[in-house]
This record gives structure tokens, C-alpha cells and sequence, in this order.
């Protein structure tokens, strides 16, 4: 029971204490070391003790305190002036007895600067994703190799690795500025999205759905926004994570089976959810300027979020939106998507126009959405035979074994309806 | 997982006594502390019982009695949505709380249900008929 509360308060604290600890030590592998001995000792000692009134300020105050028998410990062996510098400015922050002291501007400064180092372009995506759960989302090693069905060890690896690679490339503990900040902070929200898609459409394994990774990337995009509140593109993708969060009820089948958007109960979707995403957007269009590919896509959710039912939906500006998307930030993908908006809006005869010119796209040869989507308008113009090959075939490029039994299915139904 | 978190009336609160500016000014700082976290899904203070209503149900009757009600302590006088880890989370979050009101008070905690808590009740055939109700209503839109 105990032990639960110690994991919450770690959820809670551990972020704040890390990035103070990281400004102090200047190496967020060591700083990240120093508060898991912190952990350890609360272990040992709360038990008995029981929390203590502020568990952030006793964490940090017991890393600090190892933190300082260290450098003490590598001063005798080394004597090296550096180190000693590095004594002195931490006797003086552990001199500093109130630490409520420490403004609340330190303390989110700090959280922003180990977001942009654990998002760091120095690391893998891999690692940059490990990393941020596990300093910025509080999530243990073991919750991390879970969420991604990878073994323990690997993640492990994969943080100590990555914190030898930030160390051994000097990254400064600092927030990016001028030209580089736009850059940094692309990278920053697509590890989010990433984090976000991993538990939304699961890219592997049986369940399409990982609601707790959907609610750890939220949480994180909330938090960054609260950082970051002047960045629309960072609304933007609160904005979009909330609006696809809020269809997660009705996402799957009770056979755990993935619905598609427009067949799906949208009594299910989650009005709270969507009235989040809808402010969070309207702060991202506030915030002026042209919108960025995040909060375009939340524009997009948007007007599924609007239209009471799939009959509702406006395809036109869906259409106008995908224009603006392909030409900022130009993709097969959202070529494809843009195709199904503009044959919703205009028919399947002009999205089939669009789709087909991807058919020759390298990029998309084992994509198994365009063989469905192209599936999809091949059956709404009634040429059955040759939309059950595409449903066949991208059933055979699909990872994600639900979603395999649902193309085999749109397959079969494909020539059900040839004999009607 | 997500909790209500309610905070209970006092005499006070259900005298219509607003909160002092002290007051006000540190459950600001809380709620942002909380927004700030991401956990904060939603919170709304509640008028007193006397602006109220209860509809009573027995059998097929209905019968409206107006507030105020007497049973103060068992009232709720504001709300927190949280979205958070576990139970414990939640307490955590909670116990960083300034007293929401002047003397004596009492925040309670309660699991939201999620699809996935109402286990076999929830029967496929259940989510099934939601399902149909929903495909009806697209039906009669697109009429």
C-alpha cells in the first residue's frame, strides 16, 4: 500500500526533481541516478516514517545531499578545479534551507530544458521516446518495455545508452533559441504524437488500443502546453490528441475489433475530451499566424467532432484542410487522406483520380492503407473484383492482426455483393 | 484512469458564503498547479442546495422537492475531474489541496467507470444495441 503511494508521489515529483537535480549536476544521466537513489531511500524510510509533507523537497534534499558525497568522493581522487566549482554551487543550493523558495518559473525552466534534452536530435526516436517517459512521464523501465511489448532489458539498455550519448555529446541543459527552437520543438511534439500513436493504433501485437500510452501523451502534451502556452503548434497537438482520445470507446468493437470513423457510435465519443480539444485548438488559431501540421490535423478531427453524425460532416473544408496540410508539410500520406476527403466531398470517381496517381509511390508499397482505401472507392463505384484484390492485398501488409480480420472481411463482403 | 473529486458543503458553503480572496487566490494557484500537471480534466464550484432541485423516483411516480437540503455534510459543494495513474495518484494530488473551506472539511474521491469496469455486464449484445441506436440515428439523419 505504502509502495503505491511512494509510486504516485514519484509520478508526481520525480520530473521536477530531476530537471532541478540536472541543473545542479549538469548531466541528467547522473542527475536521473541521484534521484533513483533518492527513491530507494524513501523506500527504506516512509514506511516507517510515512510521507512526509513535501516528498518533492525531501527528494530533491536526499539527492542533493549524494549528489554532494560524490563530487566530495571523485574531489579526493581527482582534485579536479571543475568538480570543485560543481561543490561549491551545490553547497550553496543545499545552504538555500526553504525550498519553496525556488520560484515556480525555476521549476517549469527546468522541466522545459529536460524536455528538449530528453527529445534531444543526438538520440534514436527509440531512445528519445524512452527517455521522455521515463523523466518527464515518471514511468518505470518495466511500464516503458510494457507499453511497448519489448523485453525489460532492452529499454534499459536503451536509457542507460542514451544517457551516455547525451553526456559524451555535451548536450547543454538549456532551452533552444532562435532558428534552432522551431526544429527542436518539432522534435519534442513528434515523440508526443509518437507516444500517442504507439497507444492509439497500436503498430504491433493484438490490441489495437493502449489507452494508458494514449493517456500518458496527453498528459505530456498538457504539460508542455503549460510550458510552452505562447507555441500554437503545441495546442495544436493537445488539440488533436484530446479530439482522437475522445473516440477511444468507440474505436473497437465489443470483440476488440477497430471501427472506422464513420460507422463508429459517436454517442460513445467523449464530449469532455472534444470541448478540451475545441479550446485548445481555438488557442492555437488565437495565437495568430498560419496553422502548423498539428493543429491543422486537430482542424481536421475537429470537424469530425462537430458533425452530431457521420451525415453531418463538413467533407468540403475536410477537403480545404488536407489542400493546406499536403502543401505544408507534403506527404504520401496525407496525399491519401487527402484523396478520401475529396472523394467524400466530391465523389469517389475524383478521390480514385488522386489515389491512383500514388499507386507508383515507393513509399507506400507495403502501406496497407492504400490498397484499403483504394478498396474502399473500387467498391463504392461497384467495381467489386478488383476492390476485393485490394482488400486482400492490404490485409496481407497489416501488422496489426485485428486489423487484418477487418480487411478479410471488407474482402469477402467485396464479393458478396457482386452476386447482388 | 479517471476520479471525481468532490469537495463537501459546509454550513458555511450552503449559507451562500463565498470563499475569502486568500482563499480564492490559493485554490487558483492549486488548479493551475494541477493544469500544469495535466491532470486536471475539469473542476466547477456548485451553488448551494437552495438553488437546487431533487427529482424522487418510485415506481412509475416522480415527485420535485426544492432545496435546501438538510443533510450538509453529504452535499457536494464543487467538483475536480482528474485523470491520473492510480487511486494513490489521486490522494497525492488531493492532500496538496488547500482546505477548501474555512474550518472543518472533507474532499472525497471516487473512481469514474470506464467501458472496460463494467466487465461481463457490459455484454457484447449491450454495446451492441448502443451500436444500432447510434447507427439509427445516422440512418434517420441521412433521411
Amino acid at each position: 500500500m505504502i509502495d503505491r503511494t511512494i509510486e504516485a508521489v514519484w509520478k508526481i515529483e520525480s520530473p521536477r526533481v530531476i530537471a532541478g537535480l540536472t541543473r545542479m549536476v549538469h548531466d541528467v544521466g547522473l542527475a536521473e541516478d541521484l534521484a533513483q537513489d533518492a527513491l530507494v531511500a524513501a523506500l527504506e524510510q516512509w514506511p516507517q516514517s510515512g510521507v512526509p509533507d513535501n516528498p518533492g523537497a525531501w527528494l530533491t534534499a536526499i539527492a542533493k545531499r549524494r549528489a554532494i558525497d560524490l563530487f566530495r568522493r571523485n574531489e579526493r581522487l581527482q582534485r579536479k578545479s571543475e568538480l570543485l566549482g560543481r561543490d561549491f554551487e551545490l553547497q550553496q543550493e543545499v545552504a538555500q534551507p526553504d525550498l519553496d523558495a525556488i520560484a515556480d518559473d525555476q521549476i517549469g525552466d527546468d522541466l522545459l530544458r529536460l524536455v528538449f534534452i530528453a527529445c534531444h536530435p543526438v538520440l534514436s526516436t527509440d531512445a528519445r521516446v524512452a527517455l521522455t517517459l521515463r523523466l518527464l512521464g515518471g514511468l518505470a523501465t518495466e511500464e516503458i518495455a510494457r507499453a511497448f511489448l519489448v523485453p525489460e532489458a532492452t529499454i534499459a539498455q536503451r536509457i542507460v545508452r542514451a544517457k551516455r550519448t547525451l553526456a559524451e555529446a555535451h548536450v547543454p541543459f538549456e532551452v533552444p533559441s532562435g532558428s534552432d527552437l522551431a526544429a527542436r520543438l518539432s522534435s519534442v511534439l513528434q515523440v508526443i504524437y509518437l507516444i500517442f500513436n504507439e497507444g492509439y493504433s497500436a503498430t504491433a501485437g493484438d490490441d489495437w488500443l493502449r489507452p494508458a500510452l494514449c493517456e500518458d501523451a496527453l498528459r505530456l502534451g498538457r504539460i508542455l502546453a503549460g510550458l510552452m502556452p505562447n507555441e500554437p503548434e503545441v495546442h495544436g497537438l493537445v488539440a488533436l490528441m484530446e479530439i482522437q482520445a475522445s473516440r477511444t470507446r468507440s474505436r473497437v468493437d465489443a470483440a476488440g475489433d477497430p471501427v472506422l470513423l464513420l460507422d463508429q457510435n459517436r454517442t460513445l465519443w467523449d464530449q469532455l475530451l472534444i470541448r478540451r480539444g475545441l479550446a485548445a485548438l481555438a488557442r492555437a488559431e488565437q495565437l495568430g499566424g498560419a496553422l502548423g501540421p498539428y493543429a491543422l490535423q486537430a482542424a481536421i478531427a475537429a470537424c469530425h467532432a462537430r458533425a452530431r453524425m457521420a451525415a453531418d460532416t463538413d467533407w468540403g473544408r475536410i477537403a480545404a484542410l488536407y489542400d493546406a496540410l499536403a502543401e505544408l508539410a507534403p506527404s504520401p500520406v496525407v496525399e491519401l487522406n487527402r484523396a478520401m476527403a475529396v472523394a467524400m466531398a466530391f465523389g469517389p470517381a475524383a478521390g480514385l483520380e488522386l489515389v491512383d496517381a500514388l499507386t507508383s509511390e515507393p513509399s507506400l508499397k507495403s502501406y496497407h492503407l492504400l490498397p484499403s482505401v483504394r478498396g474502399d472507392l473500387l467498391a463504392r463505384l461497384g467495381r467489386m473484383d478488383e476492390a476485393r484484390s485490394e482488400f486482400t492485398r492490404a490485409a496481407s501488409l497489416t501488422r496489426n492482426a485485428r486489423e487484418r480480420k477487418l480487411l478479410l472481411e471488407r474482402a469477402a463482403a467485396s464479393s458478396g455483393s457482386q452476386v447482388l | 484512469m479517471r476520479f471525481m473529486v468532490m469537495v463537501k458543503a459546509t454550513k458555511e458553503s450552503e449559507a451562500g458564503v463565498l470563499p475569502s480572496e486568500q482563499l480564492l487566490a490559493d485554490m487558483g494557484r492549486y488548479n493551475e498547479e494541477l493544469a500544469k500537471a495535466g491532470v486536471m480534466l475539469a473542476g466547477e464550484g456548485l451553488h448551494p442546495s437552495s438553488k437546487g432541485a431533487r427529482v424522487k423516483f418510485s415506481g412509475a411516480r416522480r415527485t420535485v422537492v426544492d432545496g435546501p437540503f438538510a443533510e450538509t455534510k453529504e452535499l457536494v459543494a464543487g467538483f475536480w475531474i482528474l485523470q491520473v495513474k492510480s487511486k494513490e495518484e489521486a490522494i497525492e494530488w488531493v492532500k496538496r489541496c488547500p482546505n477548501p473551506m474555512e474550518g472543518e472539511s472533507e474532499i472525497e474521491i471516487r473512481q469514474i467507470f470506464e467501458a472496460e469496469d463494467f466487465g461481463p455486464a457490459f455484454t457484447p449484445e449491450l454495446r451492441e444495441q448502443e451500436a444500432q441506436i447510434g447507427a439509427q440515428m445516422a440512418k434517420n439523419a441521412s433521411r
